[in-house]
């Protein structure tokens, strides 16, 4: 068993790798994008401008982007694992990796709108501890950068507007409205993270785990995995594309979960992602072994 | 491409058309949402000389501070620049701004004052944080660090070739507009809408 400081040092190694290195699938989906897009093109120039980036976030173990977010810290862990060391320790590694310039000082009082100068303010991170069956210990992270997190949309159907009813066609709709919406303010190509269901606090979080999968990974239901594969290619001829100069790679992936929900409500929450997709993540087994997720 | 040398004069600007990419050379300064907050409480006349004839970068970037008490750009890619909508055209207007640096592009206000003082919006490619910091050959001097904090602070720096494409010029043209029209149509179309009930 780790104590806190092991913890601490872990987590702020598992920071310093989704805030520098871009995760292999997400770089073959930008190389793939690029590949329909035209010489020439200010969609080409952008997906070309953000591969360089990753190359040099990569290779100087530097943010590829300024923003870093908000740190959500997903851990699964095994019986008799306090979560409340664990959620100290996250706070710690945070701090720790500020200070190392890993994560730029992302945190503001409400209030009184000073910014805390360390990283840390109450849920900055956002910590999410849960315990399962096993004997490791499962550590996953996204920096959910603000650009993106502004774009994101919440609908409740039905939806008159949109001529969206409480089903699968209906999220299809507002789903799709929902990247119009964002136009290129996401920093597209962008990653939709989707929920069906839950209430308005869980809808979103589960949409944001949802972004923790692999792009190229496949759904287990089979109707959402066709409506994934449907509504990323309806998005991809909106022509909205990288950064919103137009294209045909504006959406990387599109990710879908369900949530249980009240009779009465019928929330589509969709968190939306940047290109940026800054997530990592460790399996630390009883002995204390790290295996790195990819 | 063009190359922009700042500050520069109206002219120049006005030149400048949607679609084009430009490399900027010589010193701007960043500001965002405090800054513009700022800016447009009152005249600064402290900060004022920096705006003429330059460009706002919307970008809270990292800083290292060294040893000598010089500071370096880390990472700092443009932040989403529709958050300085309501006071964009004021600041342009009322410093003699050239142009601003962002990304997502900005909308009916900015427009028209962009094209009524002779300014431009230049887009960043967003995320790029690395490639645009190594762009940021020196920080000269900053504004309202304390009390503004490192992202929001106003940073004078001088950039060398530091990419942009002109999305917004001082003749009306948006490629934003352009781009949100044609994805409109093709979405009512993806729904069955008419343009009516979307």
């Amino acid at each position: 068993m780790k104590d806190f400081e092991q913890w601490t040092k872990l987590l702020v190694d598992v920071i310093a790798r989704a805030t520098a290195q871009l995760p292999e699938d997400v770089t073959r989906a930008i190389r793939q994008g690029r590949t329909h897009e035209a010489e020439g093109s200010l969609a080409a120039m952008a997906l070309d401008a953000v591969l360089k980036n990753a190359e040099l976030a990569c290779t100087d173990k530097a943010p590829m982007c300024q923003d870093t977010g908000v740190p959500i810290f997903w851990i699964h862990h095994p019986v008799g694992v306090s979560t409340g060391m664990l959620s100290k320790a996250c706070a710690e590694a945070v701090r720790q990796a500020t200070a190392q310039n890993l994560l730029r000082e992302n945190a503001v009082d409400t209030l009184t709108g000073k910014n805390t100068g360390n990283g840390y303010a109450p849920s900055i991170p956002s910590v999410h501890c849960e315990e399962w069956d096993r004997p490791e210990t499962k550590v996953q992270l996204l920096l959910k950068g603000g650009g993106c997190e502004n774009t994101s949309a919440q609908y409740s159907l039905p939806d008159t507007k949109l001529g969206a009813d409480r089903n699968l066609e209906g999220a299809r709709r507002v789903v799709l409205d929902a990247v119009f919406q964002a136009q290129g303010k996401g920093c597209g190509p962008g990653i939709l993270g989707v929920c069906l269901g839950g209430d308005r606090g869980t809808g979103y979080l589960e949409a944001k785990y949802q972004l923790l999968r692999h792009l190229d990974d496949h759904n287990p239901t089979p109707e959402l995995d066709a409506m994934e594969t449907r509504i990323l290619d309806e998005a991809n001829q909106l022509g909205i594309g990288p950064m919103g100069f137009g294209g045909k790679t504006t959406l990387l992936g599109v990710k879908i979960g369900t949530l249980g929900r009240v009779p009465a409500s019928y929330f589509v929450s969709i968190a939306y992602l940047c290109w940026a997709a800054r997530r990592a993540g460790a399996v630390v087994a009883a002995n204390g072994d790290v295996t790195w997720l990819s | 491409m063009a190359q922009l040398n700042l500050p520069c004069d109206e002219t120049t600007i006005r030149a400048l058309r949607v679609g084009e990419p430009a490399l900027l050379s010589g010193r701007i300064i960043t500001g965002r949402d405090t800054a513009h907050h700022w800016l447009v409480g009152a005249y600064r006349e402290e900060v004022a000389p920096y705006l003429q004839g330059s460009i706002i970068y919307h970008c809270g970037p990292v800083v290292r501070k060294n040893a000598d008490g010089t500071y370096d750009f880390v990472a700092a890619g443009p932040t989403t620049s529709a958050r300085e909508e309501p006071y964009q055209a004021d600041v342009i207007g009322r410093y003699g701004v050239r142009g601003v640096i962002g990304k997502g592009g900005m909308f009916d206000k900015t427009r028209k004052g962009l094209v009524q003082h002779g300014a431009v919006y230049l887009h960043a490619v967003g995320g790029t944080a690395q490639s645009l910091a190594r762009a940021v050959v020196r920080v000269e001097r900053v504004f309202k660090l304390e009390e503004f904090g490192v992202p929001e602070a106003m940073w004078v720096i001088e950039v060398k070739d530091f990419p942009t494409v002109v999305t917004m010029d001082a003749n009306g043209g948006s490629l934003h507009e352009t781009i949100a029209e044609g994805s409109k149509a093709v979405l009512q179309k993806l729904l069955g809408l008419t343009s009516k009930a979307g």
